[in-house]
C-alpha cells in the first residue's frame, strides 16, 4: 500500500523538462526549524526537486570533543538536539561508561529512564505542536507547550536547567529525584494525557487535517531502511524497530511497553506514531517510578569514577533510542584524558538526506508539512 | 437639517462604526484566541488591554516606511488602499437598522438604499482582488507573487459559489435591494420558523458561509498569506501602515461579510416572532433595531474567530477542488431547485 | 557461532585484522576489496543497515608515543608495539547493523595520505550519501562513484579539512575572508 501511494505521487509529478522557478526556502523562514535551507525547483506549486543545504549551524562539535576532556564534553551534547537534551547527555554518558567498562547503579539508571522519557514526551510535544502550527492549527500547539513547560519545571528541580540540561555525570546522576516530583507526577500524568486528548480531538479526525496529512510523502519501509531511517520515521513506515526493545539498555528490558507503528509512512502516520509514543512513555515512567520506589532511599546514585577519566584505548559505538531515532556516539580513545575521535550519529541527519525523495512531485504546502513531521533539529543535524 | 446633512452624518457615522468594530475586532480576536489556548492575551494597555489596538496603530504609523529597491513603486503604493477601500465602501449599502424618527423626520438607517445593492457588493469584492494581486506583483518577491496568484485564483473561484448562493435569495425575494430583502424576512415560515433566509435556504447559507470565509482569507482558507509556507504571502515585503492597511482591510472585510450574512440569512435588524415597532417608540425602535443587527453581526464575527483557531489550513489544490468540485455544483443544484419551487408556487 | 567467526567465514581472505573492544567487533579490510566485502557482509552476513560512516585522522596517534614516554607510563606499552613505517594516515569506519540479529559490526579501511580515494558505497546503502560527503568535507577523502561529491557542512570555497589533526581548533580565520556575492 505504501509503495502504491508513493508511485502515484511520483508519476503525477511532472518530468524535469521545461522552465521552472527556483524558490529558496530558508535559512530564514518561519517554517524552517532553526537554520535549514531547501532550494526547490517548482512548477507552479509542484515541486520538481528540493535540495537541502545544511551547515548553517555547524559549530564543529566533533572537533571540540577531541580537544575537551570526557567530562567537559558533556555540556556540549546539550546543544545537539536541544528539544531533548537529556537524551543526548545520557547517550554520551553511556557511551563513555561502555568505554570505561562500568555499570551504573540501578537507582541512577531508573532516574535516567524517567528523565529521558520525560524528555521524549517534551520532544514529541514540540514536534506535534509545530506540525500543527505549520499546517495552520495553532491551538494544539499551546495545549502541548504548556505541558512541556511543566516537564521543564521538573528538569529545573532536578538539575537546575530547563533547556540545556547537562543532566547527570559519567558514572551516574548527581541528584536524586526532587521531593516535589513525587507529588507532581500523578497530577502531571493526567494533564499530559488530557493535553494529548485535546490535541487528538482537534486534529486526528479533523477532515482538513486528514486531507493534509494522509498519503502525503508516503514512504515504504524498505526504502526507509536503505536511507538509514530510524525512530518514529521508520516506525511510521511500518517497521517495528525500537532500540529500547531491540538492543535494550538501562532497565528498558524490565518495563512493559508497546512500539506503535504506522503503515504508510505518510505525515499522518508520523504524527500518530509520535502521539502514541507519548502514551507509551507515560507508561514507562509509571513503571520505572514504581521500581524506583522499591529501592532503598540511600541507594547509591553514582559509581565511583576517578576525577580525570582515562579510558583504555579502544573504539566503541553506542546508540540509544532518542525521540528522533537512533542517536549514537562513536568514541575512539587512545588512553589519554581526551577522546581521540568522537562521531555523533544524529538521527535526523539520515532522514533529512532523503528529503528530495520524500517531497518530489508534491506541493509546497506538503514540503512544509513533511519538514515539520521529520522533526529535523538544526543543532543535531549540523553539529 | 437638510437631507444632505443627514446623509453626511450617516456616512461619517457608518464609516466610523465599521472602523470601530474592526479595531475592536483585532482585540477580540487576540483575547478570544488566548482564551481558547489557555493564554491571557494582551492585557497591559488600558483596561483588559482594550487600548492594545491603539498601541498597534501608533506602532504601525511610526514605523519606517520601506519600499524595496526593485519593487514597482506606484503599484506598490497603490496595493494596500485598493484592498482596504472596497471593504469600507461595501458597507454603504448595508442596512444597519430599520428607521429612526428624529425631529419628525424619518431617517432610514442605511447610507443608500441602492436597488442593486447586491451586485454592488459583489463588484466591490471583485475589485479587492486587485489590491492583493497588485501588492504581490509589485513586491518583486517570489513569495509575494505566489501569494498574489493564490489570492487571485481563490477569490475568483469562490466568487462563483457565493454568487450562486446569493442568487437563490434573489429568486425567493425578487429583489436586489438589501433593505427589501430584510423586510421580506419578517414574519414566520411554515407557521413556526422565523421567515429567515437561513431556514428557507439552509444549503445556500452553508455555501455562502464557506465562500465568505474564503473571500475573507481566513483560516482554513488563508492560503494567500499562509505564514508557514509563503512567509506572509502577498504582504511579505510590506511594512509600517501599508502592512497595517492590509491587515486592517481584512478585519473590515470580516465586518462587512458578517453584516451581509445577517442581512441575507438572519433577518437583518428584525427579531423573530416579535415586532419591535409595535411596542417601542419611534426613536427607541431605531436604536433597538440597530443593536439587534449589531448583536447578530457580533455572533458571526465571533464565529470567524472561533473557526480560525480551531481548524488547520487547506492545501491549495484541495481548496480549488472544494470550490469547483463541491461548492459550485451544489450551488447550481440549489439554484435549480429553488427556481423550480419558485416557479411552481407562484 | 560467534560474531567473529561468522564474519571471518564471510570475509575469508579479505579479512586483514579482527579486533574486539568492550564487545564491539571491528574488522579491517583493504580498500581494494571494500565494496565487494561490504556487499557480502550485507547479503550473506545480514548486516543490512548502515548506521553511519566516519573518517579518522591517525596522525596524532602515531606521533604520540614519543611524547608519552617522557611524561607518563600510560599506554606506552601498546604504542611501542607499532614500529616500522607508520601505517596509512586516514581510516574510514563503517558502522554496520544487522536488523535480524541486532548485532553491530565496525568495518575499517585504511586510506594513505598520498591517495585519498575510496569507492563509494552509495550503491549498497543510500544512507551513505551524506556521511560520505561529510567525510570528504572533513578529511578530504574522495569517494569514487558518489552522485554528488561536494562539501556538505562547510561552504564550497572552504579550502582546508577541519577534522584533520593538523587543522587548528580555532580555525584559520577563513570566515573573515568570505566573499559575499549576492547573485
Amino acid at each position: 500500500m505504501a509503495k502504491e501511494i508513493e508511485t502515484v505521487c511520483i508519476t503525477t509529478g511532472p518530468t524535469e523538462v521545461g522552465d521552472y522557478v527556483t524558490l529558496n526556502i530558508g535559512p530564514i523562514h518561519p517554517a524552517m526549524h532553526g537554520t535549514l535551507r531547501v532550494i526547490t525547483k517548482t512548477d507552479g506549486e509542484t515541486i520538481i526537486s528540493a535540495k537541502p543545504e545544511i551547515g548553517y549551524l555547524h559549530r564543529g562539535v566533533e572537533k571540540l570533543g577531541e580537544n575537551l576532556t570526557y567530562s567537559q564534553f558533556l555540556p556540549i551534547t546539550d546543544r545537539l538536539n536541544y528539544c531533548s537534551a537529556i537524551c543526548n547527555n545520557v547517550a554520551y554518558e553511556m557511551a563513555v561508561e561502555k568505554l570505561l567498562g562500568i555499570e551504573v547503579p540501578p537507582k541512577a539508571q531508573l532516574i535516567r529512564m524517567i528523565m529521558m522519557e520525560l524528555a521524549r514526551i517534551a520532544d514529541h510535544e514540540v514536534c506535534v505542536g509545530i506540525l500543527g502550527v505549520d499546517l495552520g492549527a495553532l491551538t494544539p500547539f499551546f495545549y502541548l507547550i504548556i505541558q512541556r513547560e511543566e516537564i521543564y519545571e521538573i528538569f529545573e528541580w532536578h538539575h537546575g536547567a530547563r533547556l540545556t540540561n547537562s543532566m547527570g555525570a559519567i558514572g551516574g546522576v548527581e541528584a536524586d529525584l526532587p521531593d516535589r516530583f513525587h507529588e507532581k507526577w500523578p497530577r502531571m500524568r493526567d494533564s499530559i494525557r488530557k493535553a494529548n486528548d485535546d490535541t487528538d480531538k482537534l486534529l486526528t479526525h479533523n477532515r482538513i487535517w486528514m486531507d493534509r496529512t494522509v498519503g502525503v510523502n508516503a514512504f515504504c519501509g524498505d526504502d526507509a531502511l536503505n536511507w538509514g531511517f530510524t525512530g518514529p520515521m521508520l516506525r511510521a513506515c511500518g517497521v517495528k524497530r525500537d532500540l529500547r526493545k531491540n538492543e535494550p539498555y538501562l532497565l528498558y528490558d524490565k518495563v512493559d511497553f508497546d512500539i506503535p507503528a504506522g503503515k504508510h509512512g505518510d505525515v499522518f502516520d508520523r504524527y500518530m506514531v509520535r502521539m502514541l509514543e507519548m502514551e507509551q512513555s507515560v507508561k514507562i515512567i509509571d513503571q520505572a517510578y514504581a521500581m524506583y520506589k522499591e529501592l532503598p532511599e540511600d541507594a547509591p546514585l553514582m559509581k565511583k569514577v576517578p576525577k580525570i577519566l582515562r579510558p583504555p584505548a579502544g573504539q566503541i559505538y553506542h546508540a540509544i533510542e532518542s525521540p528522533n531515532g537512533e542517536l549514537g556516539f562513536f568514541i575512539r580513545s587512545d588512553g589519554s584524558d581526551k577522546p581521540y575521535r568522537i562521531k555523533i550519529r544524529p538521527p535526523c541527519y539520515m532522514v533529512y538526506q532523503a528529503f528530495d525523495d520524500l517531497v518530489k512531485g508534491e506541493m509546497i504546502s506538503d514540503l512544509i508539512a513533511c519538514l515539520s513531521s521529520l522533526n529535523v533539529i538544526a543543532g543535531e543535524l549540523d553539529r | 437639517m437638510a437631507d444632505w446633512q443627514i446623509e453626511l452624518i450617516k456616512v461619517v457615522f457608518i464609516w466610523a462604526w465599521a472602523l470601530i468594530i474592526a479595531v475592536v475586532m483585532t482585540w477580540v480576536e487576540r483575547r478570544a484566541s488566548a482564551m481558547m489556548q489557555d493564554r491571557l492575551g494582551p492585557n497591559r494597555a488600558g483596561p483588559f488591554g482594550l487600548l492594545q489596538p491603539l498601541a498597534d496603530g501608533i506602532k504601525l504609523f511610526t514605523k519606517e516606511d520601506i519600499i524595496p529597491e526593485r519593487a514597482r513603486k506606484i503599484l506598490f503604493v497603490l496595493g494596500p488602499p485598493l484592498f482596504a477601500l472596497p471593504a469600507f465602501s461595501a458597507y454603504a449599502v448595508i442596512p444597519f437598522g430599520d428607521k429612526i424618527v428624529i425631529g419628525g423626520k424619518e431617517i432610514i438607517l442605511q447610507v443608500s438604499d441602492v436597488n442593486i445593492g447586491f451586485l454592488f457588493i459583489l463588484a466591490l469584492s471583485a475589485i479587492a482582488v486587485y489590491g492583493l494581486v497588485i501588492g504581490g506583483w509589485a513586491s518583486n518577491s517570489k513569495y509575494s507573487i505566489l501569494g498574489g496568484l493564490r489570492a487571485t485564483a481563490q477569490l475568483i473561484s469562490y466568487e462563483v459559489p457565493m454568487g450562486l448562493a446569493l442568487l437563490t435569495i434573489v429568486l425567493l425575494d425578487g429583489t436586489f435591494s438589501l433593505r427589501e430583502i430584510v423586510l421580506q424576512q419578517q414574519g414566520t415560515f411554515l407557521g413556526f420558523l422565523p421567515n429567515w433566509g437561513f431556514f428557507k435556504q439552509p444549503l445556500g447559507f452553508i455555501i455562502f458561509l464557506v465562500a465568505a470565509y474564503a473571500e475573507a482569507n481566513r483560516v482554513p482558507f488563508d492560503l494567500p498569506e499562509c505564514e508557514s509556507e509563503l512567509v506572509t504571502g502577498y504582504h511579505t515585503e510590506y511594512g509600517s501602515m501599508r502592512l497595517g492597511l492590509y491587515l486592517f482591510g481584512e478585519y473590515v472585510n470580516l465586518v462587512t461579510l458578517s453584516a451581509i450574512t445577517v442581512c441575507l440569512f438572519f433577518g437583518g435588524w428584525s427579531l423573530p416572532y416579535v415586532d419591535m415597532s409595535k411596542f417601542l417608540g419611534p426613536v427607541s425602535y431605531g436604536i433597538a433595531s440597530f443593536f439587534v443587527f449589531f448583536f447578530k453581526q457580533a455572533f458571526f464575527l465571533f464565529l470567524f474567530v472561533w473557526v480560525r483557531w480551531t481548524v488547520p489550513r487547506f492545501r491549495y489544490d484541495q481548496l480549488m477542488g472544494l470550490g469547483w468540485k463541491a461548492l459550485i455544483p451544489l450551488g447550481l443544484v440549489n439554484l435549480f431547485i429553488t427556481a423550480l419551487l419558485v416557479q411552481l408556487t407562484t | 557461532m560467534s560474531l567473529k567467526e561468522r564474519v571471518a567465514n564471510i570475509l575469508k581472505n579479505d579479512l586483514l585484522e579482527i579486533t574486539e573492544s568492550k564487545g564491539d567487533v571491528c574488522v579491517e579490510i583493504s580498500r581494494q576489496t571494500l565494496v565487494n566485502a561490504l556487499k557480502r557482509l550485507k547479503e550473506e552476513g545480514g548486516f543490512d543497515f548502515l548506521s553511519d560512516l566516519l573518517g579518522i585522522d591517525n596522525s596524532d596517534l602515531y606521533a604520540k608515543p614519543k611524547k608519552k614516554k617522557k611524561k607518563t607510563e600510560d599506554g606506552t606499552e601498546q604504542e611501542q608495539e607499532e614500529k616500522g613505517p607508520p601505517p596509512p594516515r586516514f581510516e574510514v569506519v563503517y558502522l554496520l547493523l544487522s536488523l535480524s540479529t541486532n548485532e553491530r559490526l565496525q568495518v575499517r579501511v585504511r586510506v594513505p595520505e598520498d591517495d585519498l580515494e575510496l569507492p563509494s558505497v552509495t550503491s549498497l546503502w543510500r544512507s551513505a550519501n551524506w556521511p560520505e560527503r561529510e567525510t570528504f568535507d572533513m578529511f578530504g577523502i574522495r569517494f569514487n562513484g558518489h552522485p554528488n561529491m561536494r562539501r556538505l557542512l562547510m561552504w564550497d570555497e572552504f579550502q582546508d579539512y577541519p577534522l584533520r589533526k593538523d587543522y587548528p581548533l580555532e580555525g584559520k580565520g577563513e570566515e573573515r575572508h568570505l566573499n559575499y556575492n549576492i547573485a
